[in-house]
């Protein structure tokens, strides 16, 4: 029973049933008597809709109903955006499920068809006539924002939702004062998240007790059932969503989408359960998309290399409607984020949340931190360029010395703990710098050309203490909440609010469960993902489930164990002082033969037989856990490229990561967390890009068209680590599902440019295709 | 229009009338109802939706279901019982090789097919034969070593 659980990189627990195909995704479940629905979208990027005839449609094989944006007004409450950010001038235009008047965006929803079966539905849709009198068009978040730009809704003067400022310091005058500044524009392209299981929704509603169930791709269900009794009038405890195994989200299923709402408006217009599944090329077109910013930046310094000051102006796409959490994304994860791992004295910041003619804008793994990242990182090896000397000495010169216990930044927030000195020596070490900057020396004599890149970060995570939440518009909580049940075998059942969709923490929870009060990991299961059985949490994102989740659940089982030795002091005739613990035994003090086992305890507590006087039966506990602070996990990562200069080729030849995310559970799911992070940070910079024309088509609008990496692109990645507990945390936990996308885009590019260097490029914008790689040398080389 | 179809999926007889442009996942998934094989693009690009068809990896988005009348197939579920794993099974689950799991099937599928035909594949065949298969969340790092490992137990070397 001692056997060391908590921290052992132990087989997942989830993985039987997805390694046999016998886990149900939303798609996989099949309802007595249920329909499909397929949904008519709008193939202009910006139209005013003249008519839409659905006539054709009637008494097509299998139809059962059509339904347009006239059905659904005054129905359906608009898609609600959540997260208002304070002092910004914040604009929330109308976003109706089913567009009436007007398209923004190529797939805005035009009118839904539900059908026999999904073929039919699909065949349907083509015999819906459409007028639609074409609208200008734009796609550019920072031409969106210029004075005679296309309008995309009417109240929305120059498409700027918001402008949010950030300033700490005196950034003017550090500038003034600098002995050199450094500079540049970078394009932020928009990212398509694609999460392999594409969105999907059940509704089920049964109109004689007013009860509706939706099965849904979501990363919150909790949230997904507040919202779809905002948006479509059933009453919150009437509501039940259900998020089965969820394939993936990456922050793209976090948003509450018209689907959902379409799909359940279907449901109760027809009492009988409808599902929707998207195609992946409608996945393209409609599920949001990530990062989309256009960043002036600059950087002032001392000649010896010191920063003085940070200075930014964004844009931020923001697509054609706000998304559930789109405008915190730039600005409350973005801004707040500038000073990295440095200590930065000024720093200021204009962030202008732009409307585009494009698929809605939320966040994607990362989420504001990859797009804070990419710029610091970027500005100062444009500073080590500037003053000729290593990156990596910049790096340390300006890094925050290691703290253990809060340390401010001129943002105005609190890093927790960090030791950013160590983790980069923990590269370096790994990858043997010098030798690769021989090796580079070597390869440019035979002209070659090998390039070495750093990206060194903090990010904040846990999110996050409720208080702040509410202090910056979040329109809801950022507690977890935990049930641990224990059986009268001994047995228990964890219950979350949070709904892990690939992360893996039906083990790590079980983990926690067993570290703090010795069961087997094996006798724990652990309940997420339906809002009828699991106790309230606001969900998986933001790296924050095994933080806050995990916390809770911690807690809770601190009570189990608080109780357990009272009962045990009552079964043992001995003072509840006395009674020790350890590996699952309660025992007096000096004689551990005299002993309970947990499961001893579970037994009597739930047949309550021997109750001590006012102690209530059963071993249950719940715990509401809302962080004090966030965490800040921070790390180095490493990659080395060759690029090809008569090609343009670019080769992604070694990467090393080193994170930090405190205390880790299973160091095995940790390493999984990094490997796929720094893949999907990579991808950007390399391959990953939504590309939309001036038309506001998308021109990477499948799998065929949309470069994701595979697996014959890739090097095998070196991950390392280093364990600073964060303070505040009851289990010294950071969380790791981003670091690896957030470091990875900003480590990938600066490698380009150090190999780009010698050839006179400074700058290519992402993704660094061998194209646009090509274009930039020839362009170097002769003169244009 | 309909067309009479019959198969053999993971050793039982299934029988049906299909329209012809129907997708063979789509008769795997919804006729037979083993939704284990998924569909996760529209292009064949993904690989999620791959089985075994008379002994080959195929992916069963790119097949009608048509074309396997009287043709024998084999989908994650029959690739053991559930309870003895297949040896790429076992190995997926000892090197986290799978996250959400929705690309699972088809890359233990896929790899299967690999190895069929590439007993004993470096990390580097291995990565160019799941080319093919699209994972979003392992980066595939951990992928290429499950293959590995099978591949070991299954005899190569």
């Amino acid at each position: 029973m001692t056997m060391r659980v908590f921290g052992s990189g132990i087989r997942r627990r989830e993985d039987p049933r997805l390694i046999t195909g016998r886990a149900s995704y939303t798609d996989d479940i099949k309802l007595q008597g249920m329909a499909h629905a397929a949904i008519l979208r709008s193939p202009y990027a910006h139209a005013r809709i003249r008519s839409v005839d659905t006539s054709g449609v009637e008494g097509q094989p299998g139809v059962l109903a059509v339904f347009t944006g006239e059905d659904t007004d005054g129905v359906l409450n608009g898609i609600p955006c959540a997260w208002l950010i304070p002092e910004s001038d914040l604009k929330t235009p109308d976003h109706p499920a089913i567009a009436k008047d007007r398209v923004r965006y190529v797939g805005d929803a035009v009118a839904v068809v539900v059908a026999e079966s999904r073929y039919e539905a699909e065949d349907a849709l083509e015999r819906i006539e459409v007028d639609y009198e074409p609208l200008e068009v734009v796609v550019s978040p920072r031409e969106a924002a210029q004075d005679g730009a296309p309008q995309i809704h009417d109240d929305v003067p120059n498409n700027v939702a918001f402008t949010w400022a950030l300033a700490g310091g005196d950034t003017d005058e550090a500038f003034s004062n600098a002995d050199v500044t450094v500079g540049d524009t970078i394009m932020l392209q928009r990212l398509i998240a694609n999460a392999m299981e594409p969105r999907s929704a059940i509704a089920q509603w049964v109109g004689p007790t007013g009860d509706l169930t939706l099965w849904s791709t979501s990363q919150n269900p909790h949230i997904a059932r507040f919202l779809t009794s905002v948006v479509t009038g059933v009453p919150e405890h009437k509501v039940r969503v259900i998020a089965p195994e969820v394939g993936g989200g990456f922050g793209s299923k976090i948003p509450y989408y018209p689907d959902e709402a379409v799909t359940a408006f279907c449901s109760m217009k027809l009492g009988i359960p409808v599902k929707w599944t998207e195609t992946r090329s409608e996945d393209y077109q409609i599920t949001t998309q990530g990062r989309d910013h256009v960043e002036e930046v600059e950087m002032a310094a001392t000649s010896d290399g010191k920063i003085t000051g940070l200075r930014t102006t964004v844009y931020a796409g923001l697509g054609a409607y706000l998304s559930t959490a789109s405008p915190g994304i730039p600005t409350i994860l973005h801004g707040l984020m500038y000073s990295g791992p440095y200590d930065i004295p000024n720093i200021s910041g204009t962030i202008y949340g732009v409307f585009n003619n494009g698929a809605p804008v939320d966040a994607y793994r990362g989420a504001g931190r990859p797009e804070a990242t990419m710029l610091i990182e970027r500005l100062v090896d444009l500073l080590a360029a500037k003053l000729d000397v290593d990156p990596v000495e910049v790096r340390r010169k300006n890094f925050i010395p290691a703290f253990e216990d809060g340390h401010d930044v001129a943002t105005g927030i609190t890093y927790d703990s960090g030791d950013y000195n160590a983790t980069l020596d923990i590269c370096l070490d790994a990858a043997d710098y010098a030798s690769l900057r021989a090796r580079q020396a070597d390869a440019r004599k035979e002209g070659r050309h090998v390039g070495i890149g750093v990206g060194t970060y903090v990010e904040i995570c846990g999110l996050g203490p409720s208080q702040v939440a509410g202090a910056v518009g979040f329109q809801g909580g950022l507690w977890e909440s935990a049930i641990v049940r224990f059986h009268p075998t001994g047995k228990v059942n964890v219950m979350v609010g949070s709904s892990p969709h690939g992360q893996g923490e039906e083990t790590t929870f079980a983990q926690i469960v067993a570290g703090e009060v010795g069961v087997d990991v094996d006798d724990v299961e652990v309940i997420h993902g339906d809002t009828d059985i699991t106790p309230m949490g606001w969900g998986t994102y933001g790296s924050r489930t095994t933080a806050v989740s995990g916390a809770a659940v911690a807690v809770a089982t601190r009570k189990i164990k608080e109780k357990s030795k009272a009962l045990a002091a009552h079964l043992l005739e001995a003072a509840a002082e006395d009674i020790e613990y350890e590996g699952g035994r309660f025992f007096v003090r000096g004689s551990p033969d005299q002993h309970k086992t947990i499961q001893d305890i579970a037994l009597m507590a739930n047949v309550a037989w021997d109750m001590p006087e006012g102690m209530e039966p059963g071993l249950e506990a719940s715990a509401f856990y809302d962080p004090p602070n966030f965490t800040y996990p921070f790390g180095a990562h490493l990659a080395v490229v060759e690029v090809d200069a008569q090609t343009g080729h670019v080769e992604l030849q070694q990467y090393y990561a080193v994170d930090d995310c405190g205390v880790q559970i299973n160091p095995m799911i940790v390493e999984g967390q990094v490997h796929g992070g720094v893949v999907q940070g990579a991808g950007p910079a390399l391959w990953e890009g939504a590309v939309y024309d001036d038309d506001g088509q998308l021109l990477t609008g499948s799998m065929l068209d949309y470069a994701l990496p595979r697996a014959d692109l890739l090097p095998e990645i070196e991950v390392l680590s280093n364990t600073t507990p964060s303070p505040h945390h009851p289990l010294g936990v950071k969380g790791i599902g981003e670091a690896g996308t957030i470091a990875s885009t900003a480590a990938v590019y600066n490698a380009v440019m150090d190999a780009l260097r010698p050839l006179g490029v400074s700058g290519v914008d992402m993704p660094l295709t061998p194209e646009k790689v090509w274009r930039a040398i020839n362009q170097s080389q002769n003169g244009g | 229009m309909k067309v009479p179809v019959e198969m053999t999926i993971n050793g039982r007889s299934y029988c049906g009338e299909v329209e012809p442009r129907q997708l063979l996942v789509h008769f795997i998934r919804e006729e037979a109802g083993l939704t284990g094989t998924k569909v996760g693009c529209d292009t064949s690009q993904c690989g999620s939706c791959t089985v075994r068809l008379d002994g080959i990896g195929v992916k069963s988005c790119t097949a009608l279901t048509v074309q396997a009348d009287g043709s024998s197939i084999t989908t994650i579920e029959g690739l053991s019982d559930g309870v003895e794993l297949h040896p790429l099974q076992e190995a997926f689950w000892n090197k986290h090789g799978l996250q959400c799991g929705f690309c699972t099937p088809g890359m233990i599928l896929a790899a299967a097919e690999l190895l069929r035909t590439n007993p004993s594949p470096t990390r580097d065949e291995i990565r160019h034969g799941l080319e093919g298969n699209i994972c979003r969340c392992t980066g595939y790092q951990n992928i290429v070593l499950a293959v590995e490992e099978a591949a070991g137990k299954m005899g190569g070397s």
